[in-house]
Order: C-alpha cells, then sequence, then structure tokens
C-alpha cells in the first residue's frame, strides 16, 4: 500500500519473562481511525505504547520484529525525534498545570526549544484549538491556565497540544475513559471530524465507540492479534470465533 | 444504663478539658518567650542601633549593623551552596525512588538533619578553617549550607514525588528531552514546594550559633570579605549576653528582637508562597 502510516510486522513486546503481545502484524493506512479493542490486560496500551516507544519508560522491557512509520523504521529512530512526529493523548486529560491555554498548544515547540514567530504561533494555537473543537470556547481566555477547563476541555486541549506538532498518527489511549458521556459524544464527533486529514490509533475499551468512530478494529485477546479488518464488517461478520464472543458479551 | 452514659460524659468531658490544657500549656513557652524579647528587646531599636557598628568597651551606645550584614551575607553564601546541591539531590531521589544510591542518600540526609550543630562547626573548621589558617565567613557559611542541605533534600523530594506521573509522560510523548522535561515541566509544577523547603531551611540556620563559633568566628568591624571574620546576629547576642554591662545585656535583647522578627518574617513568607503559589493539578 502506497499511504501506510504505520505499519507492524511480527511484532512482539516483552515484560522481563511475560511474553505481552504476540506476532502482531498490523498496517494502518493515511487519515482512517484503527481501534484497538480488547478486555483489559489483552496488551492493547502496550501495543500503542510501542508505537511511540513509551514502554520504555519502565525498566525492564524488550520489543523483537519490526514497526516503521511512514517507511521509517520506528526502533533506529532517536526516541525524541520519533515522539515529535507521533502525538499522544492519554487516558486522563494531562495539559500542563504551570502554563496557559496558549502556551499548552504551543508546549511541543516551547519545551523543545524549537523557535518560531510569533505570527506564526498565534497561527498554529488558532489552527490546532479550531482543529479540537476547542477555539470557540476558549478563544476569549487563552492566557488563563489549563486547568481551569472542564474535563473534557482539558482533553481537547492535549488533542489540540498534540495536532500542534502536526503528527503523522495520533495515539489515543482510552482517551475518553475519564470523561463524563457527554464530553465523550463531543470529543467522538471530534474524531470523525478529524480523520479527514488525521491517521489515528484508538485504544478503547468500549466496543460501541469503536463501533462509533472507527474505519478498522482490531481485536486483540491475551496478546495475540486476533482479528483486523474493516470495522463495518467486523461488526456484522467476524470470522473468528472469540471475536464473535467478545461483540456479543460472552466475555471481556 | 443512664448512669454509665453520665459517666461516659464525664470521662469525655475530663479529657477534653485535658487535651486544650495541655494544648494551652505548650504554647505557653512560646507566648513567654515572644513577649519578653519583644518587652526588652523592642526599646533598644532605634535608628543608631540597626545601623551602626559596635563600640569599644566603656563607650556606651553602638549597633548591630555589622552583624546584620554579615548574617544577611551568610545566608546568602550558604544558599549558594546548597540550594543547587540540595535540588539537585531531592530530583535524584524522587527520579530513582528504589536503588542502592537513593537509599544511602536518604540515611545521610536522616543522619545529617540529626547531626549537632557544633559537630557540623568542627568538620567546617577542620575543612576550612585549619587549611586556610583563618577564620572566615566562608567556612561559616559551608558550615551553615551543610545544615541547610537535609531541608532542602528532603522538602524538594516530597514535593516532586507529589507531581503526577501523567505530567512526565505527557512532555516525554511530545519529544522532550529528560533534562528539559525535568527543568520545564517537573520543577516549575513543584516550585511552591521547593521554595518553601529553602525559606525554612534559612530561617532554620538564621539562629544558628554554634557552627559559627569556630568558623565565622565574629568581629567587631564591618567586613565584606568573605576570607575574612564575620559577624552574625546569634554571635552578637551571645557577646553581648555574656558581658558584665547593663547596656550590653539590652543590646542582646535587641539583637534578638530582630532575629526573632526576621526567622518569623521568612515563616510567614515561606507560608505565604507555600498558599499563593500552590499549583493545582
Amino acid at each position: 500500500m502506497e499511504n501506510t502510516v504505520l505499519k507492524v510486522e511480527n511484532f512482539c513486546a516483552f515484560f522481563g519473562d511475560n511474553k505481552i503481545l504476540k506476532e502482531v502484524n498490523l498496517s494502518v493506512s493515511k487519515n482512517v481511525v484503527a481501534a484497538l479493542m480488547g478486555p483489559s490486560g489483552c496488551g492493547k496500551t502496550t501495543l500503542i505504547r510501542c508505537v511511540n516507544r513509551m514502554h520504555e519508560l519502565i525498566p525492564g522491557t524488550a520489543i523483537s520484529g519490526k514497526m516503521t512509520l511512514v517507511n521509517e523504521d520506528i526502533y533506529t529512530m532517536q526516541p525524541i525525534v520519533l515522539r515529535r512526529k507521533v502525538g499522544m493523548v492519554f487516558q486522563k486529560p494531562n495539559p500542563f498545570p504551570t502554563m496557559s491555554i496558549y502556551e499548552n498548544v504551543i508546549a511541543g515547540y516551547k519545551l523543545n526549544g524549537i523557535r518560531i514567530p510569533r505570527g506564526e504561533l498565534d497561527n498554529i494555537v488558532e489552527q490546532s484549538l479550531k482543529k479540537a473543537a476547542l477555539w470557540e470556547e476558549v478563544k476569549d481566555t487563552l492566557h488563563r491556565k489549563g486547568t481551569f477547563l472542564s474535563g473534557g476541555q482539558q482533553q481537547r486541549l492535549c488533542i489540540a497540544r498534540a495536532l500542534a506538532m502536526d503528527p503523522e498518527i495520533l495515539l489515543l489511549d482510552e482517551p475518553t475513559s475519564a470523561l463524563d458521556p457527554k464530553s465523550t459524544s463531543q470529543i467522538e464527533e471530534l474524531f470523525v471530524e478529524l480523520k479527514k486529514n488525521v491517521t489515528m490509533l484508538l485504544v478503547t475499551h468500549n466496543i460501541a465507540q469503536a463501533a462509533r468512530v472507527s474505519d478498522f478494529t482490531a481485536f486483540i485477546y491475551l496478546g495475540e492479534l486476533i482479528e483486523f479488518g474493516p470495522t463495518e464488517k467486523m461488526f456484522t461478520v467476524p470470522k473468528d470465533k472469540r471475536t464473535e464472543e467478545y461483540l456479543t458479551g460472552k466475555f471481556g | 444504663m443512664k448512669d454509665h452514659a453520665g459517666a461516659r460524659l464525664i470521662k469525655d468531658m475530663i479529657f477534653k478539658c485535658a487535651v486544650c490544657l495541655f494544648a494551652f500549656i505548650s504554647l505557653l513557652p512560646l507566648y513567654l518567650i515572644l513577649y519578653y524579647i519583644t518587652k526588652n528587646g523592642i526599646m533598644v531599636i532605634n535608628w543608631d542601633f540597626l545601623f551602626s557598628l559596635p563600640r569599644p568597651i566603656g563607650e556606651s551606645g553602638g549597633g548591630v549593623f555589622n552583624a546584620i550584614i554579615g548574617t544577611v551575607m551568610l545566608i546568602i553564601l550558604s544558599c549558594i551552596m546548597s540550594i543547587p546541591c540540595g535540588i539537585a539531590a531531592g530530583i535524584y531521589l524522587s527520579e530513582n525512588k528504589k536503588g542502592k544510591l537513593s537509599n544511602t542518600i536518604r540515611l545521610c540526609v536522616i543522619v545529617l538533619q540529626g547531626t549537632p550543630s557544633i559537630v557540623i562547626g568542627i568538620i567546617a573548621y577542620l575543612w576550612v578553617v585549619a587549611p586556610l589558617k583563618t577564620f572566615s565567613a566562608l567556612s561559616g557559611g559551608i558550615a551553615l549550607s551543610i545544615m541547610m542541605l537535609p531541608v532542602i533534600i528532603k522538602t524538594t523530594e516530597e514535593t516532586l514525588k507529589l507531581i503526577p506521573y501523567h505530567l512526565k509522560e505527557a512532555s516525554l510523548a511530545l519529544g522532550v528531552p529528560y533534562h528539559r522535561t525535568i527543568l520545564k515541566v517537573i520543577l516549575p509544577s513543584g516550585i511552591s514546594g521547593i521554595l518553601t523547603g529553602i525559606l525554612l531551611s534559612v530561617a532554620r540556620i538564621t539562629g544558628e550559633t554554634a557552627p559559627l563559633l569556630f568558623t565565622a568566628f565574629g568581629n567587631q568591624f564591618m567586613n565584606m570579605n568573605i576570607l575574612k571574620p564575620i559577624d552574625s546576629l546569634p554571635y552578637r547576642i551571645f557577646y553581648y549576653a555574656m558581658s558584665p554591662y547593663p547596656e550590653w545585656h539590652s543590646f542582646a535583647w535587641g539583637a534578638s528582637f530582630i532575629l526573632v522578627v526576621l526567622t518569623l518574617a521568612l515563616n510567614l513568607f515561606a507560608r505565604g508562597i507555600s498558599v499563593k503559589w500552590k499549583i493545582q493539578f
């Protein structure tokens, strides 16, 4: 495929002697939302963290296999270079408490010491906040602390912060699990809007969310990628029995 | 049944009264100290006392200007030495919660905190005064900075431990290098706690006399050279109080008053900072 953003080949991850991911093969093409679903502890978060090498923060982890981001091997790149190309949004909203909304959006530039003219920064902030559907709500309070916002707004601010770096792919690690239903639906709408220009890898343990938002779905169970394919197809005619059982709520 | 309830109520009353009484007793000395120092000291404070040098025996008047300047210089010197080391050690401890070195540092901090100040004075004498063959402000500053270290390390560690891990993750996930994450995200988020720790440690050393006895030594005259002996408020109090002259005794009260006000101000300031600059996560 020409426009493959992320390609995972025979990928295994270990924590100590535990094999957490077993021979995962997966490819995500440009401007789609791929959802990773599965019961808790199945390794979906580990997989997403391996994409920007955040799993390396925990001592004792190891990997084997290959992972490429736009034809570049992720594991030969410098982590800090890689992480500037891969945006990540976490379970819990985590805006920087010392910074204003404005500074939070451009934190990726500011903290990395990348100098950009003021006018361009204003533009980046406005565009990123518009993409994250937050601009209308905060345009008059850009210089207030980001922590004064509500949970859902904070999460959208974190999405804006990741988008400001213009990432190749956006990793979403259960981004709505700490939010109320209304904020959740706002953020899901946002993802549908965003996938016109952004590639996203979404971890969720919410089957309905995967169905609502994603184009492709991967079902991971006990570290194995059981099934990967177009969401519609998987939810209507699953190939594997375990997928069917998970989707019908027999386990998980 | 009814009688039992009555007995219990009485026991409760007695307990409550006892708690109040002992709390009051423990506060009493503090108020008495403040009362005596204010009563005896405030009379002496005037322009001349604050801004003139001690006079020789036999001459009346004089002041503590050199001691105030000396104390300020000693504080600055010890801050310059202890703040970078203390914060760095605190960062190390909060970043490496387990490990041999971390445990050793923690043990050292506890031991250092419990070390009598006079012992630290002797160490500074051995390290600095003896080789340089002179008492000096520098040696006093070193002794005091050793006393500041445990407080700064402990408060920095405790403050940084409270900073949520997901902030560090957020920064690292943006591709920010580790050192910038610590300096620009973690430290600013803990700034109020760290500053409070520094101010409390300054308040702790402001009144220290023992480590200065054979390091900074004391000086009748104004001195700005860090390699020469320097005066300090606690030393001046000691000197005036030991003299046989009533006027000098009142000077000792005056200097005590300045010292207490200074320490109190530092403590209140530290409290203010910890409330005002508190960062919400």
